[in-house]
């Protein structure tokens, strides 16, 4: 199947910064692909690139077979992280308006959004301005649909929901590109690509990213000492409830230094762990 | 010793902000509040460290000098430097002879290569975790920090969730407020608002262990009432009966727990 998307080594610099180096990805009909990534990582500039808006310096982007150009932007829906609709407007006119701009009819509303229909959106909760410029970005069908730390300030439910209709537009065939760096998010897509200082540090399933990195998990009766004596040897331990998570380090000096009464058993990381001890090798 | 609200009611304006709410926070624990926007987690932050008065109910904190807290925002002088924004607080405080502690607090946090730049500069990361060691400045009895990593990087997210396990192991109270189900995992107790209201509270193995019915896991989503997405697989809440075929019971985890949780408080609005 021919990608929708595809990035080959893609170079982006500003003077003498490097913001996107050498990135190569690629996103599929149907496949959801999560840019991970810390602050200033890269994504929104990768973004950039692929909508089109920033020429590369080097490498190569094909958007549905070739360079981006506006053209293309009909078959894309894109949701900035600041949600890019209009604040002093109603939920309705935003979607109306977008519809239009799009040529296509503005989308059924769920009763959620048909309660809060002729309220300006600036008045609404983070989490419904969200769910609108999401409305706003698939109203259209989309090919590809590239959304931008899309459930930033949701609530589990709401992002739960969110997630459910990203994995419905990817079921029905469409590709989706989305960065977050939240890696309960990252868990929900079918691949990801792993973006440390313009790289990719990792790339793969998220349980293939998590298997190249072990973790242990220390249960003591105070997890304070062990705790600071952890923290002293320059280990990064995390707490988790009452207890302690390392990752990517080996067992045996975290059973020594968590002393006798501590129990260390090896666990599989977090998508989060996993990405903090790749980035920091 | 434990600090915290006790039936506390907030309005702003004619809007119920808090609704009764009961947050306890322990001397030595990390108290995760989480919820999404508009459920009342910085009016709560706010109404314990008391820039919020509550209609009614009863706030419980230490005095003024004992509290450290960061605002949603970070709360940093963007004009001020990074050593200049921590010696305002100290002389807020009257904090004798800050210097050793200041320094101590711009190593742990990581900011040593910026002490001198305008936090107006710093990157939303750099900024946050100055907020968390302002608030750290005064070593505090209660520590309040309000979405501390919204925004944040994992890298970042670890070097501050370093420094607020570091507080609560010299004993610090600590109150953290998150949007993030994986992130409050981390609390030693967790608390979940929703409109106002305490939705479950305890701590993860408390919460998971009292999830009425069963969480199950599925390829075939369309058997199951109550459903959602979890990576390419689907989980779903069975109140009570038989796992349909293809669906095996699975422990449940926070983020199970919450939806759950939000299902029950939804199904009860639209029976009311």
């Amino acid at each position: 199947m021919r990608p929708l998307l595809e990035t080959r080594q893609v170079t982006k610099r500003f003077g003498d910064l490097v913001a996107v180096d050498s990135v190569t990805l690629r996103v599929h009909p149907g496949e959801i692909v999560g840019l991970i990534g810390a602050n200033g990582a890269g994504k929104t500039t990768l973004i950039r690139l692929i909508l089109g808006l920033l020429p590369p310096t080097a490498g190569r982007i094909d958007l549905f077979g070739a360079p981006p150009r506006p053209e293309a932007r009909a078959r894309v829906g894109y949701v900035p992280q600041t949600t890019g609709s209009y604040l002093d407007l109603t939920v309705a006119e935003n979607l109306r308006f977008v519809a239009a701009a799009f040529g296509t009819t503005p989308p059924v509303l769920d009763p959620e959004l048909r309660a809060v229909a002729d309220r300006p959106l600036g008045e609404l909760p983070l989490g419904i301005r969200r769910k609108v410029a999401f409305a706003a970005a698939v109203c259209h069908h989309p090919d590809l649909l590239i959304l931008d730390e899309p459930t930033s300030g949701v609530g589990p439910l709401g992002r739960v929901e969110l997630w459910g209709a990203i994995g419905e537009v990817a079921a029905r065939g469409a590709g989706v590109l989305v960065t977050t760096h939240h890696m309960e998010e990252a868990e929900q897509c079918d691949r990801i690509v792993l973006l440390s200082a313009g790289r990719v540090v990792a790339d793969g399933t998220p349980a293939e990213v998590t298997g190249h990195v072990t973790a242990v998990e220390v249960s003591a009766p105070q997890w304070e000492p062990v705790f600071r004596r952890l923290r002293e040897a320059g280990f990064r331990p995390l707490l988790a409830g009452s207890r302690l998570r390392v990752a990517g380090v080996d067992a045996d000096e975290i059973t020594r230094l968590a002393g006798p009464g501590a129990d260390v058993r090896p666990t599989s990381p977090t998508l989060e762990e996993a990405f903090v001890a790749l980035v920091s090798r | 010793m434990t600090w915290g609200l006790e039936q506390v009611k907030v309005t702003y304006r004619s809007v119920r902000a808090l609704d009764g709410v009961d947050i306890p926070v322990e001397a030595g624990r990390v108290t995760v509040l989480v919820g999404g926007d508009g459920a009342g987690k910085s009016t709560a932050a706010k109404t314990l460290v008391g820039l919020v008065e509550p209609v009614s109910g009863r706030v419980r904190r230490p005095e003024k000098r004992q509290v450290g807290y960061q605002s949603e925002h970070s709360g940093v002088w963007f004009d001020l430097t990074v050593w200049e924004n921590l010696r305002f607080v100290a002389q807020a405080y009257g904090i004798p002879q800050p210097d050793s502690r200041i320094d101590h607090l711009i190593e742990v946090t990581g900011l040593g290569s910026a002490r001198h730049r305008l936090a107006g500069r710093l990157s939303g990361g750099m900024r946050q975790k100055l907020g968390v060691a302002m608030a750290l400045l005064p070593q505090p009895r209660l520590l309040v920090l309000d979405e501390p990593t919204t925004g944040l990087d994992p890298v970042s997210r670890t070097d501050l969730w370093m420094l607020v396990a570091g507080a609560a192991a010299e004993g610090t109270a600590v109150l953290l407020t998150t949007t993030y189900t994986d992130e409050a995992e981390r609390g030693s107790v967790v608390v979940a608002l929703d409109q106002g209201r305490v939705l479950a509270a305890g701590t993860v193995e408390d919460l998971v262990s009292r999830v009425p019915g069963r969480i199950v896991q599925t390829d075939r989503p369309d058997a199951l009432a109550y459903r959602w997405r979890r990576g390419s697989r689907w989980r779903g809440w069975l109140p009570d009966g038989h796992p349909p075929p293809e669906a095996s019971v699975v422990p449940p985890d926070l983020a199970d727990v919450l939806i759950v949780a939000a299902l029950l408080r939804r199904a009860d609005a639209s029976a009311a």
